[in-house]
C-alpha cells in the first residue's frame, strides 16, 4: 500500500516533468536543426541531422554579443543598486520609529497593485528631463526605482523577525545604527537577500517593454528586445531564434545555481509559521 | 514636534535615496498619469495638449473593446491565480512526502520555467500551438494520439487563444509557488502531523486544519504576488496573439499599450489605466488592511 502510493506519486511527478520540460526539448531540437524556412514539423525535428550551426550564427551575427553585454551590464548594476537601497529602506521601515511610517508603507504597497505599464509615459518624460533617455544610467535608474517597493516589502518582514537582543552587543561596544545594520541585519538576512538577488536578476534580464520604449538606438538594445527583432531579420528564423534564446537563458541559470543554496533554505519558512 | 524631526533625521540616511527614486519613478508617474488622463495629450509638445475634461473617461465607458479587454483581464486572473496556486501547492505536497526521492531534482526541474524569460517562453508556446500539422500540439493530438481528426487553429479562435495564454501563465508560475511552499512545509514541526495521525485525521483534513492555517502569512504573500502578476500580465498576449483574432484576446494592459504607443493616444490610455487602478483599489481595499496585519506576523 505504502509502496504503491510512493510509486504513484513518482509517476505523477514524472508526468508533470514531461509537461514542464517538453516545451524546452522542442526548443532545443528546433535550435539544432537548420534550413527552417517555415516552422519545422515535429517529424523533421526527430529525423533531421543535428548541428550547432544556429548557435554559432546566433552568437556571431546581429550584434548578439553586444546586446548580451548590454544586458549583463544593466542587469548587474540594477541588481546591486536595488539590493543595497532596498535593504536600507527595509531596515528603516523595520527598526526606526517615525511619524507616518505605516501610512507611507501602505501607500507603497498600494502602488504594487497599480498597473505599471502606463507609468512608462511619465517615467519617460522624467528620463527626458534628466537627459537620460537612451542611456544606460537612465534605464538602470528606472529599473531600480520601479522595483524598490516590492523588494522593500519583501525584506522588511525578514528584518523584523531578527531579535532585537542581538543588537545589544553592538551597542555595548559603542557601535551605531549603521554598524548594527551592517554586522547583524545584513549577514542574518543573506538567504532573503540571495532570493531577492535571483528575483531581481530574473526580472531585469527578462524585462522587455521598458527597454523597448526607453532605449532607442540599436547599439543600446538589451537581449529581450534584440531577440524579438530576430524575427524580422532572417528567413530561417526559427532555429536561430531558439538558439539565441537558449544562450540568453544561460546567465539566469548560472545566477540561479550560484544563489540556489540561499534559495533552498529559503527562509520565508522561518517566519511564515505562526507561533 | 522636535522628537519627530529628530526621528526623521535619524531615518533619512536609510530612506532618502530610495524614497526619492520611488517618488520619481513610481508615485510621480502615477499622479502624472491621472493628470494626463484629463487631456488630449500631445507627447511631442506636451504644452500644446488640449484639456479634455472627462472626455477620455466618457470614451472608456463607451468603448466596446473595453468590455472585451476587461473580461479577458478578469478571466486571466480568475483562471491563472487559482490555477498556479493549486498546482503549485499540490506539487509541494507531493514532493514533501517522506518517501519521495530526489527532492532537489524535482524542485530544480519544476523551477526551470520560472527562471526562463517571458518573451522566449511566449514565443515558444506560440510555436507549439501553431496551426496545422506543423504545430507540435496539433501533431501530438492528431497524428500521434489520434484524439482529434483535424488540427485546431489554436490562435485563430478567441477562446482557444485565451486558453493558450492561460496555459503559459500557469505553466510559468507553478514552480514559484511550489518552491515557496516547499520551504514553508519543511519548517512545520513533524509532531503536529504525528498527533493528527494518531487522532485518525484524513490527509485532506490535516492539510486544511493544520498546514494551511500555519502557512497563512505565506499564502497572503503568494496570493498578492500572483494577483499582482495577473494585473501586470502583458508579454504573453503581446507575443502570442497581439490581441488577435480581431482584438478579442486583448487585456486592458495590452489594449492601453496599443492606444498609447500605436495610436499615441496617451490621454485615453491613461484614462483606461486610472479606471483600472480605481477598480483594483476598490477590489482590494478590504484585503489591504488584513495584508498590513499579516505582514507583522511574518
Amino acid at each position: 500500500m505504502k509502496n504503491l502510493k510512493t510509486t504513484l506519486i513518482h509517476l505523477l511527478l514524472v508526468a508533470g516533468i514531461a509537461v514542464v520540460v517538453g516545451p524546452f526539448v522542442y526548443m532545443i531540437l528546433t535550435s539544432l536543426t537548420t534550413d527552417n524556412y517555415s516552422l519545422p514539423s515535429p517529424h523533421k525535428l526527430m529525423t533531421d541531422t543535428k548541428s550547432l550551426d544556429n548557435f554559432a550564427q546566433a552568437w556571431g551575427k546581429n550584434h548578439f554579443q553586444l546586446y548580451f553585454m548590454n544586458s549583463l551590464l544593466v542587469t548587474g548594476a540594477t541588481m546591486l543598486f536595488s539590493l543595497a537601497l532596498s535593504s536600507c529602506m527595509a531596515y528603516a521601515f523595520a527598526r526606526f520609529p517615525f511619524p507616518g511610517k505605516e501610512l507611507l508603507f501602505r501607500l507603497f504597497v498600494f502602488t504594487l497593485f497599480v498597473p505599471a505599464i502606463i507609468n512608462i509615459i511619465p517615467q519617460f518624460t522624467i528620463l527626458k528631463a534628466l537627459h537620460l533617455v537612451d542611456r544606460f544610467p537612465g534605464l538602470i535608474l528606472l529599473y531600480v526605482g520601479s522595483g524598490l517597493v516590492g523588494s522593500t516589502f519583501f525584506l522588511r518582514g525578514f528584518f523584523e523577525r531578527i531579535p532585537r537582543e542581538l543588537e545589544e552587543s553592538i551597542v555595548i561596544d559603542g557601535g551605531g545604527r549603521f554598524t548594527i545594520f551592517r554586522s547583524i541585519y545584513i549577514p542574518l538576512s543573506l538567504p532573503a537577500l540571495g532570493t531577492l538577488a535571483i528575483f531581481s536578476f530574473q526580472g531585469t534580464w527578462d524585462e522587455f517593454v521598458v527597454a523597448l520604449t526607453v532605449m532607442k538606438s540599436e547599439a543600446h538594445r538589451t537581449l529581450p528586445v534584440a531577440l524579438q527583432l530576430f524575427r524580422g531579420q532572417y528567413v530561417s528564423f526559427y532555429g536561430l531564434f531558439f538558439a539565441a534564446s537558449i544562450i540568453a537563458l544561460i546567465p539566469t541559470i548560472i545566477v540561479f545555481l550560484v544563489f540556489q543554496k540561499q534559495f533552498v533554505q529559503a527562509n520565508l519558512s522561518d517566519g511564515s509559521i505562526k507561533n | 514636534m522636535r522628537r519627530a524631526l529628530n526621528q526623521y533625521a535619524q531615518v533619512s540616511p536609510y530612506l532618502a535615496v530610495g524614497f526619492a527614486l520611488t517618488i520619481a519613478f513610481v508615485l510621480y508617474p502615477m499622479v502624472k498619469g491621472m493628470y494626463i488622463s484629463f487631456f488630449h495629450y500631445n507627447v511631442i509638445k506636451p504644452d500644446t495638449s488640449e484639456a479634455a475634461g472627462f472626455g477620455n473617461f466618457g470614451r472608456v465607458f463607451g468603448d466596446p473593446m473595453i468590455g472585451t479587454a476587461l473580461r479577458n483581464s478578469i478571466l486571466l486572473a480568475l483562471v491563472t491565480v487559482p490555477g498556479q496556486w493549486i498546482v503549485g501547492v499540490m506539487l509541494a505536497l507531493l514532493i514533501q512526502v517522506k518517501t519521495v526521492r530526489l527532492k532537489v531534482v524535482w524542485r530544480l526541474v519544476y523551477y526551470i520555467p520560472v527562471i526562463s524569460s517571458w518573451i522566449v517562453v511566449s514565443y515558444l508556446f506560440r510555436f507549439l500551438f501553431a496551426d496545422g500539422h506543423e504545430g507540435f500540439i496539433n501533431y501530438l493530438l492528431v497524428d500521434m494520439l489520434h484524439l482529434i481528426g483535424e488540427p485546431i487553429g489554436w490562435l485563430q479562435n478567441t477562446w482557444s487563444a485565451n486558453l493558450v495564454i492561460w496555459l503559459v501563465s500557469i505553466w510559468k508560475g507553478v514552480g514559484w509557488v511550489m518552491v515557496l511552499y516547499l520551504a514553508a512545509l519543511q519548517s512545520i514541526p513533524q509532531s503536529l502531523y504525528e498527533a493528527a495521525e494518531i487522532d485518525g485525521a484524513k490527509p485532506a483534513t490535516t492539510f486544511l486544519q493544520i498546514t494551511l492555517p500555519l502557512v497563512r502569512p505565506l499564502t497572503a504573500y503568494v496570493l498578492i504576488n500572483l494577483i499582482n502578476g495577473a494585473i501586470q500580465a502583458f508579454i504573453q498576449v503581446y507575443a502570442i496573439t497581439q490581441g488577435g483574432p480581431m482584438d478579442t484576446t486583448q487585456l486592458l494592459n495590452t489594449y492601453l499599450y496599443k492606444q498609447a504607443f500605436q495610436y499615441f493616444d496617451f490621454g485615453y490610455a491613461s484614462a483606461i489605466s486610472v479606471c483600472l487602478g480605481v477598480f483594483i483599489f476598490a477590489l482590494t481595499y478590504t484585503q489591504q488592511r488584513s495584508i498590513g496585519r499579516d505582514r507583522i506576523e511574518y
